[in-house]
């Protein structure tokens, strides 16, 4: 970006063209929006702009005002008991709603940054028009205008909606959950009844050192996701290409049946699989009355109910679904490894296990690594496992609001929908952001599949 | 053929013993699937059993999950999650089509930078937005609706064209620039020659997005609340492993599992082709 040659059109420039180049009309552009496109019979362009600019007046001075200032201050008002002197009772006072208050103030901000977009289009186009009556130019009339959304500007229409689905239920949300990590909205602090105020970089104190029961949980609760991340990403890469070698191996007949076998626990919803394996893996399930009618063990095997026995018991579960969907997913690269390079070694002499090691492993783990990486990120966030098997049990008393098992995306959870800690769990989404993008970072960036994407074209 | 016979008995001890280990192994992942189809056969209801075959066999719990509606309505469920899944399929899979042909085909400024805002937005959680979204919708005032799931599973679609976009990275240029000398629009281009090429990726885009109401269960359980008439399937079912119901609805809730995997895991399976072309389409290239 930017390291072009190409000249970069910024805001400011726009506005320096209208004031140094523009004429009497583009300059009224700058306060009457559309002005210029009306005076060149650009009809309904103009009447567009101008539409724009008055209804977005109007709401700043209708609502956009107050909406800033109550994001601001978040509220002053508390809900309470006030006493009303004519009837001569305590009446219940509706409070500030600090939680509306802060929603309201990202939506006036988002309309504002559209209005300034908007502005910016209107400069740009009475300056266009400007320099086509200049040139003496046929200047595009309203259908004309239309017409080039579906060619040059083909990319704005076919971005238009999914980026407004994106902005409603991506940014925006998004946006609003970063804004409450910088302040106290926790299980106190609930509105209508409280009020919630701005508290700064607090929460990230309290969550990473200060904070007692809540950073006694996050560090174990961190450690325990990397644990899980790095064993579940490396035995299931392990395990899948082991198993896609096994099947793919030349002797080996009635391929697409082993494949099959093993696809169909990916195929069945992982909820399905996941909670049947979950009584299974009771203390009176399937498995521990098995292994007891079968003699091999007297107690039951305390699968999910000890936090250590749960951890692995995890781990191993997640074979069941990791080690087919590596096997699924690496098959086509195995198949692609060019004979030629075997060919060369068994000319040279070399033996089946020289030209695993010395061909095999290296060609898979080099085409492989941007599957790892995204495998690892993935499993740092892997919710459904966690929640539907042992649904970060079992619990302590250790931990705030979270069980032995429980990953960061799994307790943020909990903190979102079990004890509204709003704060608390938009924190910990930050952080998980921040591990998550340091590892893409570092590797993503380096990938092909990044650098060199006009390669096939 | 022409191997000595210490290398050929060698290599068929080989393939036995990776026969084996094949069996053995896909015996080992056929557990618990076939555990859960004699479950939702079993005649004794109950959700443990000291035993692990089932005494007894019958279709009842089928019958009952079908026909009796007093507590749960799994043929509502049914409906309401196909409904779902074919709108949301629908929208987002326009979405990530748009989105990507765009990002692969057209160049204009915001065209990188785009790209990187989506690949930042793609790394947080998407729990944390949930409760956001909830109060959004609630002061759109449609929570608990499907209206409200549809908008919600394929709102923000847009953000996941990474793949479709390595897809038409692959197409070659020079057809659209033919196009273009033919004097046809983007538009017509997109629809007539990106479109008509585009079958894997199309597909694995309708396949996942179809799929994903049918998994998902924490933002329908957050959106639709107790409005039992709305709930789809997975949470249905989720519902009935609560501890109240586990014990007289374990069977039927085996049987639900039963039906509603047979349609996924088929159309996954006939569709795997597919699928693994549009997870590793820029890795098998490397």
């Amino acid at each position: 970006m930017g390291k072009t040659g190409k000249k970069r059109v910024l805001p400011e420039s726009v506005v320096a063209g209208v004031v140094s180049k523009g004429d009497i009309w583009a300059k009224l552009s700058l306060v009457i929006m559309g002005i210029a496109n009306l005076r060149r019979k650009q009809i309904v362009k103009g009447c567009i702009f101008l539409f724009l600019e008055v209804s977005f007046l109007l709401y700043m001075a209708k609502s956009g005002i107050e909406a800033l200032k109550g994001m601001i201050t978040l509220g002053t008002q508390t809900q309470g008991w006030v006493f009303d002197e004519t009837l001569g009772i305590d009446v219940l006072a509706e409070g500030d709603n600090s939680m509306l208050l802060l929603l309201w103030g990202v939506l006036c901000l988002f309309v504002i940054v559209a209005f300034v977009m908007t502005w910016r289009a209107n400069l740009k186009s009475a300056l266009e028009v400007q320099e086509l009556e200049a040139k003496g130019k046929h200047i595009p009339g309203f259908i004309d205008d239309v017409k080039t959304y579906l060619d040059a500007k083909f990319h704005r229409t076919m971005l238009a909606l999914p980026m407004l689905g994106v902005l409603a239920f991506t940014v925006m949300p998004l946006v609003y959950m970063i804004l409450v990590a910088f302040t106290n909205y926790d299980n106190t602090h609930q509105p209508p009844g409280n009020l919630f105020d701005w508290i700064g970089l607090d929460n990230f104190g309290t969550i990473l050192g200060s904070g007692g029961l809540i950073s006694q949980t996050f560090w174990p609760v961190l450690g325990w996701t990397i644990t899980w991340a790095v064993f579940a990403t490396l035995l299931n890469y392990i395990g899948g290409i082991l198993l896609a070698l096994l099947i793919n191996r030349k002797s080996v007949k009635f391929k697409p049946f082993w494949r099959t076998m093993f696809v169909m626990s990916i195929a069945i919803p992982s909820f399905v699989s996941l909670l049947v394996m979950k009584t299974m893996l009771q203390p009176d399930g399937a498995v521990n009355v098995l292994l007891k009618s079968m003699g091999w063990i007297k107690e039951s095997i305390p699968f999910l109910t000890d936090a250590t026995m749960a951890k692995v018991t995890i781990i191993v579960v997640n074979l069941w679904i990791g080690i087919p969907y590596t096997m699924l997913i690496t098959s086509g690269i195995l198949m692609n490894i060019p004979e030629s390079l075997y060919e060369a070694a068994r000319v040279d002499g070399a033996n089946a296990s020289v030209m695993f090691r010395k061909i095999t492993m290296p060609y898979v783990i080099f085409v492989t690594t941007p599957y790892l990486i995204t495998q690892f990120i993935g499993n740092i966030n892997n919710f459904n496992v966690i929640y539907l098997l042992s649904g970060g049990g079992p619990s302590t008393l250790d931990y705030y609001q979270a069980g032995k098992t429980d990953l960061l995306v799994t307790w943020l959870y909990k903190l979102t929908v079990s004890s509204k800690d709003y704060s608390y769990a938009s924190t910990i989404g930050i952080l998980v952001f921040v591990i998550s993008a340091v590892f893409s970072l570092l590797t993503y960036r380096r990938t092909s599949a990044y650098n060199n994407e006009e390669a096939f074209q | 053929m022409f191997n000595s016979g210490s290398m050929s008995r060698n290599k068929k001890m080989k393939d036995v013993a990776s026969y084996i280990t094949l069996s053995v192994l896909s015996f080992i992942w056929m557990i618990p699937i076939m555990w859960v189809v004699m479950t939702s056969f079993r005649k004794e209801s109950g959700s443990y059993t000291s035993y692990f075959f089932p005494k007894g066999y019958t279709i009842d719990n089928y019958v009952r999950l079908l026909t009796d509606n007093t507590q749960f309505h799994f043929t509502r469920w049914f409906t309401n999650t196909l409904f779902v899944a074919v709108c949301s399929c629908v929208i987002s899979t326009f979405f990530v089509l748009a989105v990507s042909y765009v990002m692969s085909r057209m160049r204009f400024r915001m065209r990188k930078p785009l790209m990187n805002i989506a690949m930042i937005l793609g790394m947080f959680p998407g729990f944390m937005s949930m409760i956001a979204i909830y109060y959004i919708l609630k002061g759109i005032g449609i929570t608990q609706s499907l209206a409200a799931l549809i908008m919600v599973y394929s709102g923000g679609a847009g953000l996941g064209f990474f793949i479709a976009k390595g897809f038409f990275d692959t197409l070659p240029r020079a057809l659209d620039e033919a196009a273009y000398l033919d004097g046809a629009t983007r538009m017509q281009t997109f629809f007539k020659i990106t479109v008509p090429l585009s079958k894997p990726i199309i597909v694995y885009t309708v396949l996942t997005s179809f799929l994903s109401p049918w998994m998902d269960f924490i933002f329908a359980s957050v959106i639709m609340g107790d409005n039992y008439d709305n709930y789809t399937v997975a949470l249905g079912l989720f519902k009935m492993l609560e501890r109240e119901f586990i014990n007289d609805y374990y069977t039927q809730f085996a049987a639900g599992c039963v039906l509603i995997s047979i349609p996924i895991a088929a159309l996954f399976i006939s569709m795997q082709k597919y699928y693994v072309e549009g997870v590793s389409g820029g890795a098998v290239k490397g």
